[in-house]
This record gives structure tokens, sequence and C-alpha cells, in this order.
């Protein structure tokens, strides 16, 4: 199924056109969700850490510093990427599953084109691009969440928090959270995209494709996540 | 011209196809009919590729498809119109976009040019000034006129229509027909419709193929399938029992 993806577009204008349509439906209509996810995982995260700092000889900014550290490392790049292989994978699955059975996919073979690349290129390059944007985004958010969450309480103050956010910081972080969200915006559009477009039936096997689409998308992330973390960061 | 020659085509045990043969011409409307899960749609889905078959050929003016890669099949499809049984629109697209779509992917005209020739082809269909409404906005009958529109707009050699009156009334059936039948003579093209529709065999059928358990049992026109006595046909065709009165009717008064 890849090698057809990534063959030669047939009218490059057009795809760039639909990778444009697509940054739009599963990059700018993810963000309202992104963005009220983030503000409360960030809030909990700095919640919960505050929760379970009984000892005295921890310094107050380690709130900071945790929230950061989690945010930047696992919720905002796989926490994120789990929520959008459901929103984004079950839509795409859905979409594709239904031009399979409506003989939409046949209409486009019939015509010449070929149709896993012309329907699955174009998000794939959109999700990959787009993605990274909001993670950063969602980051952000989660550390402002944090931050409000823990000075509206009392937990912290607005100086210690900002210095354990600032508090031994690595770009490489970054650096590893994007890359593991640029293989999760892949394996979020190949993995739905396959199950749409080897849906045979009806609407029912249409819903039961989505479905698949999500529960398999979330285990490729999982695991993914596992293998990048023990290569990367161990 | 297709060629259909020796064609088998099984599902595991499923001999759908059994050395299936015939021939259709350009400039005539070549109808298939059959009972349902004869393997009708199976042969069209295997004559345009969309299924491969697993012995004998399919000719394309005597190039055989069957053997073709993909870059080759790709040609011959750009020659290939097809309406579909559910007329397969793109949703998401407006009429005037569903027609120009095979011309932005494969043509360099302008867009002025484009949007000339989707008016045509609207115009061709009785659809003109329809152009900015959705698939989901228009009545099956429109549908099904909107998806000839698209089939013709790169002047096809070859049309297929797969049972294009399914869901329709009887007279926008007769619309649906006629303009098949129009098209097929005014651009001279190789026009296969699979059909159930008996009003449709007599209104258009140049040339008949009944599919029986997977052959072609019988061949004929609109005129033989009449007149014929072979009983698969006949159980097919007056398969009611108002038929079957009148074809007895028709015999008593020697017509």
């Amino acid at each position: 199924m890849l090698r057809y993806v990534f063959s030669r577009p047939e009218r490059l204008k057009v795809y760039h056109t639909r990778t444009f349509n697509e940054i739009e439906i599963i990059g700018l209509n993810s963000i309202g969700i992104v963005a009220i996810l983030s503000v409360f995982i960030g809030a909990v995260i700095s919640m919960q850490t505050a929760a379970n700092m009984t000892s005295p000889l921890l310094p107050k900014y380690t709130i900071g510093y945790i929230t950061r550290s989690s945010t930047i490392l696992e919720f905002s790049p796989t926490i994120i990427s789990l929520i959008l292989a459901g929103k984004v994978g079950s839509n795409i699955a859905s979409e594709i599953g239904t031009m399979k059975v409506t003989e939409q996919i046949d209409a486009l073979e019939i015509m010449g084109v070929n149709s896993l690349s012309f329907l699955i290129l174009p998000k794939t390059i959109a999700a990959m691009f787009f993605f990274p944007f909001l993670i950063i985004f969602s980051m952000g958010l989660s550390l402002v969440g944090g931050y409000v969450a823990v000075t509206a309480t009392g937990l912290s103050s607005h100086e210690e928090y900002v210095f354990g956010i600032r508090s031994f910081f690595l770009v490489s972080d970054i650096t590893y959270a994007l890359f593991k969200t640029v293989c999760f915006a892949f394996i979020i559009v190949t993995v739905s995209s396959f199950f749409g477009y080897y849906t045979k039936g009806g609407a029912l096997d249409v819903g039961k494709s989505s479905t698949q689409a999500v529960v398999w998308s979330s285990i490729c992330i999982l695991l993914t996540n596992f293998i990048l973390t023990q290569l990367i960061l161990l | 011209m297709i060629e259909v020659k020796n064609v088998n085509k099984s599902f595991g045990d499923n001999h759908v196809l059994k050395d299936f043969n015939a021939a259709f011409e350009p400039g005539r409307v070549n109808l298939i009919i059959g009972q349902s899960g004869s393997g009708k749609s199976v042969l069209t889905k295997c004559i345009v590729g969309l299924m491969e078959i697993d012995g004998g050929q399919i000719l394309f003016d005597g190039n055989d498809f069957s053997k073709m890669n993909r870059l080759e099949r790709k040609e011959i499809r750009k020659e290939i119109g097809m309406l579909f049984q559910g007329s397969a629109l793109f949703d998401s697209l407006t009429v005037e976009e569903n027609i120009m779509f095979p011309l932005t992917m494969f043509t360099k005209m302008s867009k002025k040019e484009m949007l000339d020739r989707a008016n045509f082809c609207l115009d061709r269909v009785n659809l003109e000034g329809r152009n900015k409404l959705y698939p989901a906005e228009c009545s099956g009958g429109m549908q099904k006129r909107i998806a000839i529109a698209r089939a013709i707009a790169m002047n096809p050699k070859y049309l297929f229509c797969d049972e294009p009156n399914s869901g329709l009334d009887p007279s926008t059936s007769i619309v649906i027909d006629n303009l098949i039948k129009e098209i097929t003579y005014e651009y001279n093209m190789t026009t296969i419709v699979i059909t159930h529709d008996m009003n449709s065999v007599i209104e258009i059928g140049d040339s008949i193929v009944f599919v029986y358990g997977g052959r072609s049992w019988w061949y004929g026109n609109k005129e033989d399938i009449i007149k014929t006595d072979n009983p698969e046909i006949n159980d097919f065709v007056y398969a009611s029992q108002f038929m079957k009165n009148l074809k007895n009717k028709l015999k008593q008064e020697g017509m």
C-alpha cells in the first residue's frame, strides 16, 4: 500500500491544494480540542505533583520542573497524539471507508487516478507537517494551565513555578518530542487510511473500520513510544 | 471495440465467470443482462480492471488489457467513462467540480476551458445552471445525469453503465436510457450497459448478451429477445405471470 501512496502524483498542483485543505481539516480543526486538553493536563500534573511533594527537602520549583518535563516528554506528544488518533483517525477511516463502499474510490481508479496516493498522501504530509505545531502549542498551553492551577490555589508562587520550568532545560527534549510526534502523525494517518481503504460492505462496516482504526492507531502509538523511548532516551 | 475471450474468474470455490466470450462494438449500445448473481458486475469489473481475471483475454481495440502494467492501464482508463449504480459522485465537490475533476487531473486546460466543458456536459444532460449544487442536494435521477456528464467530460471511447436505472421511476429511466443511446451514437462510443430493466432492453438494446451461470448464454438484439425460444432467456424476460400471459397472447395472435 505504502509503495502506491508514495508514488509520483499525477498532478502536483492538485496535490498541493489537497494538502492545504487537509491541514485545515485534520490540523486547524483540532486546535480547540488540543487547547482544552492541554490546559487541563498541565493543571492536573502540576497539582498532582504539588500534592505528592510531602518532603520539605524538595524545593517548590520542582512542581514547575516536573510539569515541564512530563508535558514535553510524554503528555503533549503521546497523550495528545492518542486523542488525535481518536479524532483524526476515525475521521480519516470513515471518510475513506464511505468513499470505498459508495464506489467513489472505484470511480477514481476508473478515471486512471492512483486513489491510494490521491487520498492518503496529502493527509500524511499534512499531519506530519502540522502535528508538531499542534504539539508545541499543546506544550505551551500545558505549562500555562499548570501555572494557573498552582498559583491560583497557592501551591506555588509565580517565581518558583517559572524558575522550575526553566531549570535543567534541554533542547534535545523538544527535538525528541517532535520526532515522536512526526512518527505518531504518520502512524495515525496510514493506519486509519488502511482500515478505511480496505472497508468492505456497508455503513456498519464503515463504523467497524473507524473503531479498528482508532484502536490500532493507539496500540501502534503506544508501542512506537515505548521503542523510541528505549532507543533515544535510555 | 472490446472483446472478452475465454475469461475465467473465481472467488475461492465459487467459479463466477466460466470461459466467458463476448464482443462489444463501437457506436452501439451493448447490453449485458442476467439474473442477480449471474456474474454481470464481476464481468464489468474484470473488463475495467477493478478485478483481475484468472484466465483469458480482454482486448481494447486489439490490445490485451489483462497483460498491461499499471501505467499502460492508466492510459486506457483515461478513455473510459463509467456510470456507477450509486452514481459515485464525490460528496465534497459541487456538480461542476465533479465534472471538471478528470479534466483537472489529466488535461492542461485553463480554468475557463474546463468550466466551458463542464457547462457543455451539463447542457448535454439537460442540467444547465445546476453547477453549484452538491450531490446530496440532487435527486437520484439528477445524480445519474451528473455522473453521465462526468463520464463524458473526457470524450471517452468506452462507456460503462452499471444498472443506470436502479432506483429510478420509469419515466426518469427512459430519460437516462435515451441519453445513453444518444451519446453513444453521437460520439461513436463502445457502450456497455448492465441492466435488469426490460424496458431498457427493449428501448436501447442494439446488442444483448445474456449471462447465465457465469457463461455468455445467448446473444442477440432487442427484436431477437422477444422472439427467442431459449428457455433460460424466457424465464428471465417473462418472469412475471403478466409477462407470460402477454407472450402467450402474442403467440396466439401470431406475432
